[in-house]
């Protein structure tokens, strides 16, 4: 092509460009808004009650016990941690951990079942969409406002607990224990956001929002109640155990052992383990109290903060990879629907 | 159009195709080689009524994207001098051979596709297609929409103006064919276009939490306006509106009506040049439709914005348009001012003819009558004939029927009604297309 040619695409490329740079941050004022809706909701107080009242029974129960034995306890590192791992025997041994662990999908669901099909529903997302704003804006920012609300939440609670447990126990917690429980908090809120990205996702993949929350919910109580029953079957679905085989058996429980262990709940499972558990030196389930303290009066020295992340870097990329796989599936079918109801 | 077409160097029609050629006839010049006077650039050459289109028209990437937005149509009546011929520069010898057969069944560039846009307008559209799957919503749509001016959409439910006005936000990417709103491409600048054109949807929605007010401000938000110019813009817009007093309240508790106002008020947050309204009129009472119609000639009229607006009631939206286009399963039918639509495309005169008898005896007397082409059976009243002639034949077939001894109980001319006007051009009614 000729000089005035490559002019004209010049100026044209320059006009594109002047007309497409202005900031559209779209995402952002998409978040805060979501973000105000969420806190001002009634949801949001409903779930922190729910979760906080969860919280402080067992930690009540615990703080009783330790008061009791705290002539024994006398110097015990990590006291303050016991708090929030160990659970009561009159409350059948689950601790404050257990709880969260329990709820938190719940939270997650809870802030993004009716993401995207509320918008549809309610004939607002093509309005939305003709705003100039680019269009994954729109599920970035609900995201975005999702993972917001669940940290506003969980630092509540954290406070709360920690705050009630220091009074009740008359302890401070040392800076190690209170950089545990961070991280503690920061998985948690990663372990909602996975669930978070399963709700944002069904709500991009149902139209109803009361199929989305009835998916949603009942998949979280499923695997509540036959998770460990069902990942194997499924594993035995995909890799057939046959006994007569070694090949074929050694695959299946290897499957089996691979499908328990990238299960989300799993890994914050051996992450808050890990975390708040400064004698884990594997990752192993934590006992009872009389459990934690002898193990840590039997085995000298306990991992730092860092040695302890260490142990589960690979649970905690894990976690992190399948929100994000999550969160990607549900961002590119979002942006191949058609805008319409 | 044919200035553009006779200058050798114009972006070549092809493709890849003819690209991995190497040049041969006219346009082998080297490159860099300087042009002659004769052979300007199509820029040049062009005149300035057709400059923002055929700006963007004579990039080469235009022309690739021009492959899958290609245009080949095998008849196409709108098509005039120089589609049927192939002209020596227009395709490289080899491809004379490919094309030989068809010599009207080729693709067109952007450039031809745009040519005749003229200066001054907002929405152009040329093939526009759009499928889904093996259906075809929106089938080769030519729309040209000049500045300033009001355009009606008109077709029943499911004809396709919806997918038509997404396309044109860049809502929808479009199987094939050009859009151009604003002299931008909406797939490929959809955040400029966005910038400039407001949009009311069909079965507009709010955020049932906020307030109207709340509403606006969330859309003046997202357009980047800043809140205290957004609070006069909002404030003034709702007393456009008259929404003043419910500008606190939920718009839960908004009425179907209040709902649309509030939609047309979040169309204008963002100061737009372009208005696309889709069924704005759709399930409002008589008397709210009057009132938004009202408001609606106002706001044009003030703030010199260039409207189109879909309907699939022609009665309600007539006053308020300076032209429309009559769609019908995905095609558009007729387009004009409505005036001109009634009178029909060859002036033909439709009368609706009844005797005090059986209808049989008009038959063999219209015929006779000077000018009359056919006689048919009315389409829903057995009793009636239709006669169609050249002319106004009224007068004299009313005399030829007094002769013949038949009473004339029914004469009427058709097209002067709009619902007739409706059903001339969108055969399969009111109720969606014929699949
Ligand atoms: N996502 C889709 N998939 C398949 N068909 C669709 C889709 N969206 C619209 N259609 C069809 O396209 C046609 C045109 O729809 P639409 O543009 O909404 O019509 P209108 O707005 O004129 O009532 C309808 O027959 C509709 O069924
Ligand atoms: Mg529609």
């Amino acid at each position: 092509m000729a000089a005035p040619a490559d002019t004209a695409r010049r100026t044209d490329a320059g006009r594109a460009r002047r007309s497409e740079r202005a900031p559209s941050g779209g995402w952002r004022t998409i978040a805060a808004k979501e973000l105000a809706d969420h806190i001002t909701s009634s949801r949001f107080f409903v779930l922190l009650l729910i979760v906080t009242v969860a919280a402080i029974v067992p930690m009540y129960f615990i703080s009783s016990d330790i008061s009791a034995s705290a002539p024994q306890l006398a110097g015990q590192p990590a006291l303050f941690l016991a708090l929030f791992v160990v659970g009561s025997p009159s409350l059948g041994n689950v601790a404050v951990v257990s709880f969260a662990a329990l709820l938190v999908p719940l939270v997650g669901i809870a802030f993004g079942f009716d993401g995207i099909n509320s918008e549809r529903s309610q004939g607002t997302l093509s309005r939305l969409l003709a705003q100039p704003i680019h269009r994954d804006d729109v599920i970035n920012g609900k995201f975005t406002a999702g993972i917001a609300v669940i940290a506003v939440m969980i630092t509540t609670l954290v406070v709360v607990v920690a705050g009630l447990g220091m009074i009740r126990l008359g302890i401070i917690p040392s800076p190690e224990e209170i950089a545990r429980i961070v991280v503690w908090a920061g998985a948690t809120v990663l372990y909602a956001s996975f669930w978070l990205a399963f709700a944002l996702l069904l709500s991009t993949v149902m139209r109803g929002t009361a199929s989305a929350a009835l998916v949603g919910f009942g998949t979280w109580l499923g695997l509540l109640l036959f998770g460990q029953f069902l990942l194997p079957l499924f594993a035995n679905f995909l890799f057939p155990l046959d006994k007569a085989n070694a090949n074929a058996y050694l695959a299946s429980t290897t499957a089996q052992a691979t499908f328990m262990r990238i299960s989300p709940s799993t890994l914050y499972g051996d992450i808050i383990t890990a975390v708040l558990n400064p004698n884990t030196k594997t990752v192993l389930g934590v006992g009872n109290l009389g459990q934690y303290v002898s193990s840590q009066q039997q085995v000298p020295g306990l991992l730092s903060l860092d040695q302890s992340i260490l142990l589960v870097w690979p649970q905690i990329v894990a976690l992190v990879a399948v929100t994000v796989v999550l969160f990607a599936l549900a961002y590119v079918l979002f942006l191949r629907q058609e805008v319409r109801a | 159009m044919s200035e553009d077409r006779t200058t050798p160097s114009e972006p070549r029609r092809g493709g890849p195709r003819r690209r991995l050629r190497p040049n041969v006839g006219l346009d082998a010049r080297p490159l860099g080689t300087p042009r002659t006077a004769g052979s300007a650039h199509p820029l040049s050459a062009r005149t300035p009524a057709a400059a923002p289109h055929a700006a963007d028209a004579s990039k080469a990437t235009e022309i690739d994207e021009f492959e899958n937005a290609e245009a080949a149509d095998a008849a196409n009546p709108g098509d005039s001098a120089g589609d049927g011929q192939v002209m020596p520069w227009d395709v490289a010898p080899a491809t004379i051979t490919a094309d030989e057969g068809h010599p009207t069944r080729r693709r067109r560039t952007v450039a031809e596709l745009l040519a005749d846009v003229p200066d001054d307008a907002v929405i152009v559209t040329r093939r526009l297609t759009k499928k889904y799957g093996e259906f075809t919503a929106v089938d080769k749509l030519d729309l040209t929409i000049r500045r300033g001016e009001v355009f009606g959409l008109l077709g029943p439910n499911g004809a396709g103006k919806t997918t038509t006005v997404l396309m044109l936000l860049g809502l929808t990417e479009p199987t094939k064919g050009i859009v151009r709103v604003l002299g931008m491409d909406p797939t490929r600048e959809p955040l400029a276009v966005k910038r400039q054109v407001g949009y009311l949807p069909d079965n507009v929605g709010f955020y049932g939490g906020l307030s109207g007010r709340e509403n606006l401000r969330y859309t003046a938000k997202l357009n980047g306006i800043g809140r205290r110019e957004a609070d006069a813009k909002i404030d003034e817009l709702l007393h456009e509106v008259r929404l003043e007093d419910a500008a606190e309240k939920k718009t839960e508790t908004y009425s179907r009506g209040m709902r649309q106002r509030l939609g047309i008020a979040d169309a204008l947050v963002k100061s737009p040049s372009v208005l696309i309204l889709d069924e704005p009129t759709i399930a409002i009472d008589p008397s709210g439709v009057e009132e938004l119609l009202v408001l609606l000639r106002r706001l044009v009229a003030e703030r010199n914005l260039t409207v189109m607006l879909s309907s699939h009631i022609l009665g309600q939206v007539q006053s308020l348009c300076d032209r429309v286009g009559f769609y019908s399963a995905g095609k558009l039918v007729a387009a004009g001012p409505l005036e001109e639509l009634a009178k029909g495309e060859d002036h033909v005169v439709e009368l609706e003819v009844g005797v005090d008898g059986p209808p049989t005896g008009i038959d063999a007397v219209a015929s006779t009558v000077p000018g009359v082409t056919s006689v048919k059976p009315h389409e829903r009243d057995e009793r009636l004939r239709v006669v169609t002639a050249s002319s106004d034949v009224a007068a004299p077939l009313a005399t030829a029927l007094a002769a013949q001894g038949l009473a004339l109980v029914h004469l009427r001319r058709r097209g002067t009604d709009l619902l007739e006007l409706y059903r001339r051009y969108v055969p399969e009614g009111i109720d969606g297309r014929a699949r």
